[in-house]
């Protein structure tokens, strides 16, 4: 303890350099305080929800009690072989691979394509803006209760008015084949509107010298896009796409409350499986190795932006 | 003809005989109509009366006689005042406690030179990149064993502390001129004094920002509050309105699901409506919650 009152020693001329460094270090936290102080609201609930929350992923996923009730006992990696034994957690698995795909790409897609529409400002693309972000805010639950009816056989807003083109009646929310799709479109519906402002922002930083030069050039629209557009927005291509991947992993809410992962499991997703687990089957061993494959996906998906994101928030 | 040369009479001279952007043009139109579609039918539906039948529900084509049977009906199964005030509590409670924690912490990194700075930087980055849905299981053990199990207060918890926020003042107060906060040093402000008195008042818009996201995404926020919240009187907007679907699904009431959807997503579309540029640059900086 004696170490840490630097005062004594602050006499010495000829202190150990080890010393000095300690000194240094206690001046430098002194100097530090403030600093500290200011943070450490912050840091308390970020160690509790987010660090801490870590942590409790990892050694959750090596205990497991045999009821409800049981103590907890350790039993290593017999969670996460368990899990990924689970023919449920696999199919979640590749679901939820399917659902990334058929959402991220056709919503990049189109709100690019909103975006090259709509890069100019005047009321009547700002009308349209508006109306392609509306369903952005709203909440997915609201969103699932109209889509509910939308896709609702026979007498629902789809059958009523493109049913009469088809053979044969699909019941989109019930047939396995169909659901998931049917999962996805209003993902894309809900979030193209999103992206689309990343790449209004996007489009206003191409440089307009390179576009007058290329109208010199005699360049025609697809040469713009292909030649200029195209390469300037690539990090805006890259922060889009993990942002659209997190959230074909986090953004389930419509699973809940139009499918309940049904039906036989078609469109269970990874989250909704983790939520089964440990809500409906006390199961928090299992849902914790779950969350630990899931986070190691995530922050692997979200490493490749690191930079970028790092860049954006002002760097240390 | 004419009004689309209007549209594109600010486009550069030699792209202005273009067909394709035009095609680009007319084929986003389309789009943004049938996005509307789903709205325009929640409307519509609301009004219809009960008595057009089923079969009708789907028109898009409103009724001739328009009704609020719906929204009354609406109103009376589901508990929406309580839902909203909830919801109110919620997002209210969040958004001040983060005030407080994202300026201090915003100071410390645009301000303070301290020991570890870069270290503690990645600590908060850390935080956009391990997304907070994901940890919902840990999390509710440990709300379970502050004892804050179906309370507000243990909705609230996790999202008091926000890197995004403290990311956002930190480059709104990096932008204040020291000079101004000298003449405070002179007369012997302390820190807290320095922030309320200088950098708060200058960084109202960052503040505003800030504050649009985070009520927005509280706002929308189901799954969170599903696994900690247990009694029907404490339920926020979105799940008091899945329960309520669910219900009315059960009865085939269409009309009335409309209406409880419009209520409940009302005040956040009249709300946009009325500050849509704001809500929009406030969005683009969001990025990652």
């Amino acid at each position: 303890m004696s170490l840490a009152e630097p005062a004594p020693l602050a006499v010495t001329t000829s202190a150990p350099p080890r010393l000095n460094a300690l000194q240094r270090f206690a001046a430098g936290f002194k100097g530090s305080l403030p600093a500290y102080l200011l943070l450490l609201p912050s840091l308390i609930f970020l160690a509790a929800f987010t660090y801490g929350a870590v942590g409790r992923v990892v050694v959750d996923a090596l205990y497991q009690r045999a009821t409800p009730r049981a103590p907890s006992r350790f039993v290593g990696l017999d969670n996460l072989a368990a899990v990924i034994a689970d023919p449920a957690f696999t199919g979640a698995v590749v679901n939820n691979l399917i659902y990334a795909v058929g959402t991220v790409v056709p919503s990049i897609a189109l709100a690019f394509l909103f975006a090259l529409a709509l890069s100019r400002t005047n009321a009547v693309t700002s009308a349209l803006r508006a109306a392609l972000f509306l369903p952005v805010l709203i909440p997915m639950v609201a969103a699932s209760a109209l889509f509910l009816f939308i896709f609702l056989p026979n007498v629902g807003l789809l059958d009523h008015y493109i049913g009469r083109l088809l053979p044969v009646l699909p019941n989109w929310l019930g047939d396995p084949d169909i659901a998931l799709a049917a999962i996805m479109v209003i993902t894309i519906w809900k979030n193209a509107g999103y992206y689309m402002l990343f790449f209004l922002a996007g489009l206003q930083a191409v440089p307009e010298d390179a576009m007058e030069a290329s109208y010199l050039d005699g360049a025609g629209p697809w040469q713009r896009l292909r030649y200029i557009i195209l390469p300037e927005l690539k990090p805006t291509f890259l922060f889009v796409t993990v942002i659209a991947g997190l959230n074909a992993v986090t953004q389930v809410d419509h699973v809940f409350v139009m499918t309940k992962g049904g039906p036989s499991n078609a469109t269970n997703l990874v989250l909704f499986y983790i939520y089964q687990q440990a809500v409906e089957h006390y199961d928090v061993g299992k849902a914790s190795a779950a969350t630990l494959l899931s986070l190691g996906v995530l922050m692997g998906l979200t490493a490749l932006s690191f930079r970028t994101l790092a860049n954006r928030e002002g760097g240390p | 003809m004419n009004p689309f040369k209007q549209l594109f009479k600010d486009a550069p001279l030699a792209t202005r005989n273009e067909i394709t952007p035009k095609l680009g043009f007319a084929l986003v139109v389309l789009l943004a109509l049938v996005w509307l579609i789903p709205f325009l039918w929640m409307v519509v539906a609301t009004l219809r009366p009960a008595s057009d039948g089923i079969n009708a529900m789907a028109e898009l084509m409103p009724s001739l006689k328009p009704t609020l049977d719906n929204i009354r009906d609406a109103w009376d199964i589901g508990d929406f005042p309580r839902y909203f005030l909830n919801t109110t509590i919620i997002c209210t409670g969040i958004l001040l406690v983060q005030f407080a924690t994202v300026t201090l912490a915003g100071f410390a990194f645009a301000r303070l030179s301290f020991a570890g700075k870069t270290l503690i930087f990645y600590l908060f980055l850390l935080q956009l990149m391990l997304v907070p849905v994901l940890l919902i299981v840990p999390n509710l053990t440990l709300v379970v064993k502050l004892g804050l199990y179906d309370t507000l207060t243990g909705v609230m918890m996790p999202f008091f502390a926000s890197a995004f926020g403290t990311f956002l003042m930190r480059q709104a107060f990096e932008a204040i001129p020291t000079e101004l906060e000298d003449a405070a040093l002179i007369d012997g402000a302390g820190v807290l004094a320095r922030i309320r008195h200088i950098y708060v008042p200058l960084s109202l818009p960052s503040f505003s920002a800030f504050a649009i996201v985070s009520v927005t995404s509280h706002w929308n926020d189901f799954l969170w509050p599903l696994m900690v919240i247990n009694s029907p009187d404490k339920r926020p907007l979105t799940i008091g309105l899945s329960v309520f679907t669910q219900t009315a699904e059960g009865t085939q009431a269409w009309g009335t699901i409309a209406a409880g959807t419009l209520i409940v997503i009302a005040p956040l579309l009249v709300t946009f409506l009325i500050f849509q540029k704001r809500f929009i640059s406030s969005f683009v900086t969001s990025g990652i919650k």
